[in-house]
């Protein structure tokens, strides 16, 4: 990892009774897209706040572009952009108009305010809809114009607090290209999410975070190999189930179904399942994320 | 990275770049006050429905020793300023409890200039449904007698009390939990000239309800404006008014000041 643009060493934050954070660490390298997953109220919206500048943390310290987040608020607020669960864009102002406002108050030039604009508004499809009010936007066009608007001042560090909340699948997607395009720019981002398959998809290295501490820190595949191999998942007309192991290469599975074959035994449903960062969870914290599964294959057949 | 010093530096951006800020956050408010052409349309109708409704339904049944549509109409310039300026407190929540706010606070910019936007578009909201409402007054008789000198005291006063009212709504408005929480100040102030003397003399309310309507601020207000525009003598009533409005005004802008500080 290159020399870390983000760091946070032990940050902590209770309300009252309640510990948010229990002594966050975290350090995002240069150019690298760092997921923080976990599911709701484990601390992630409050660890990118104090990142961010807009909550103060009861103690910790952390460093964004080399700047200290209580200390040189003004100068971390320089260097990053954020984008949060709620669009943070102006309802009864259009695309332009909000992307136009912003670029002044991140202190563009005038011609720059309006070259970069048009700029984002097309690398985000966004160009036809500029004009119109954002009121009449959908929810998957309102988060790409937040984004952009994040985006404008062309900051250091972005944080993406759970970007694709409550957009469905196919808004989920065009924001997953978008947020690659601005990954494949070099920028450092930061992401929290509740969804496996989305940390899966764009970072580089995820950072498991439960009850306000990071369990766990890797890369999805060494998440997912410290969990163990895949394996063949079968129903059987009983209503019982098996759990056989595989590598899951074809040969291997072939001889796991030869295997259940010869046994003779009446399989109703079956499929090979990856150890998916949902097993990652679960092993780490003794209970699942979310109630979906992402099964590799599956396969029904009449017996 | 912890031996790091500390460096001494302000959250305050320089004095050139707040100003430009601010112009920019007041150009998005004026945007915004185009694009709820319906609420400045309703703070002129609403006000006017009532002026209708005392001039020709109770209007004639009430003494005030003229024509009842002079008495009435200073008053009825308040309430349209009074619920006009509430209307800001409704913006200011908006934006409080959407994300915009958390985009604006992350930004290397003075965050009080969000504020400074609604108070301007609010002026300005107003200067529009004040001067709409005076126009239609005077179509149904409103007779001003006033000198120029009393019309640029007139209009300070009302642009006094609105800037007040406005700066009590941005307090509202960060405190209330959300837009249409901050919409029931809006009443508040509507109702707020009934008990004064903005529709009847007060001595011809039963005693507890006078003394009420004596200490309602809306009262010496409602009568140094009637005494600028009719230009009958204002004497000791300009005194409470100005004091009345500048005292709403500090408290509206200190509580907001607080409170936009103190609100993460």
């Amino acid at each position: 990892m290159t020399a870390p643009v983000v760091v946070a060493r032990g940050l902590r934050k209770s309300y009252g009774d309640l510990t948010v954070l229990d002594g966050v660490d975290l350090e995002v390298g240069s150019g690298e897209v760092l997921a923080l997953l976990g599911p709701n109220g484990a601390g992630k919206t409050t660890t990118v706040r104090i990142l961010s500048t807009l909550l103060r943390p009861d103690g910790g310290t952390a460093f964004v572009a080399g700047k200290e987040v209580v200390r040189q608020p003004a100068e971390v607020r320089a260097a990053i952009s954020l984008t949060g669960q709620f669009a943070a864009v102006d309802d009864l102002l259009t695309g332009v108009e909000n992307l136009h406002l912003m670029a002044r108050l991140a202190h563009l030039g005038r011609a720059e305010v309006r070259t970069r604009s048009a700029e984002l508004l097309e690398l985000f499809d966004l160009t036809d809809a500029g004009k119109r009010v954002v009121k009449t936007y959908s929810g998957g066009m309102r988060r790409r114009l937040d984004l952009a608007v994040g985006l404008l001042a062309r900051p250091q560090v972005v944080f993406l607090d759970e970007p694709t909340t409550g957009l469905d699948p196919r808004s989920r997607n065009d924001l997953w290209d978008v947020i690659r395009s601005v990954v494949a720019a070099g920028t450092t981002v930061l992401l929290t999410t509740q969804y496996l398959e989305e940390a899966d998809q764009l970072a580089d290295r995820i950072a498991v975070i439960d009850h306000g501490r990071v369990i766990a820190n890797g890369t999805a595949r060494e998440l997912k190999g410290a969990v163990g191999s895949a394996h063949v998942e079968l129903r059987l007309k009983d209503g019982t189930e098996e759990r056989i192991t595989t590598d899951g290469s074809v040969p291997d599975v072939r001889r796991v179904l030869a295997d259940i074959e010869r046994r003779g035994v009446d399989v109703d449903t079956w499929e090979v399942r990856s150890p998916t960062l949902d097993d990652v969870f679960l092993t780490l914290t003794g209970r699942p994320t979310a109630p979906d599964h992402e099964p590799v294959l599956v396969a029904s057949r009449e017996s | 990275m912890t031996t790091l010093t500390p460096v001494p530096t302000t959250a305050v951006p320089a004095l050139g770049w707040t100003a430009h800020d601010t112009v920019a956050l007041i150009d998005r408010c004026l945007r915004r006050s185009l694009r709820q052409l319906d609420t400045v349309l309703l703070s002129v109708i609403l006000p006017v429905m009532l002026l209708l409704m005392f001039v020709y339904v109770f209007g004639g049944a009430i003494e005030t020793g003229g024509d009842y549509v002079n008495w009435v109409v200073p008053g009825i310039i308040l309430l349209t300023a009074g619920y006009g300026a509430a209307n800001t407190a409704v913006d200011v929540a908006s934006d409080m409890t959407g994300g915009i706010i958390d985009r604006f606070r992350s930004l290397p910019i003075r965050p009080t200039g969000v504020v400074t936007g609604h108070v301007v578009a609010s002026m300005a909201r107003n200067a529009v449904s004040t001067a709409l409402v005076f126009g239609i007054a005077a179509l149904i008789g409103f007779d001003a007698v006033a000198s120029p000198l009393d019309w640029l005291a007139a209009i300070g006063l009302i642009a006094l009390y609105v800037l007040a009212l406005t700066w009590v709504a941005v307090a509202i408005g960060i405190v209330a939990s959300g837009p249409e929480a901050a919409s029931g100040f809006t009443f508040a102030v509507l109702f707020l000239p009934y008990v004064s003397s903005a529709f009847v003399p007060p001595e011809t309310m039963p005693s507890a309800l006078e003394a009420i309507a004596q200490f309602n601020p809306v009262t010496p207000i409602t009568d140094t404006l009637r005494g600028l525009l009719l230009g009958t003598p204002v004497g000791d009533v300009v005194v409470p008014a100005l004091l009345w409005c500048v005292g709403i005004f500090l408290v509206g802008r200190i509580a907001a000041g607080l409170l936009f500080r103190r609100r993460d």
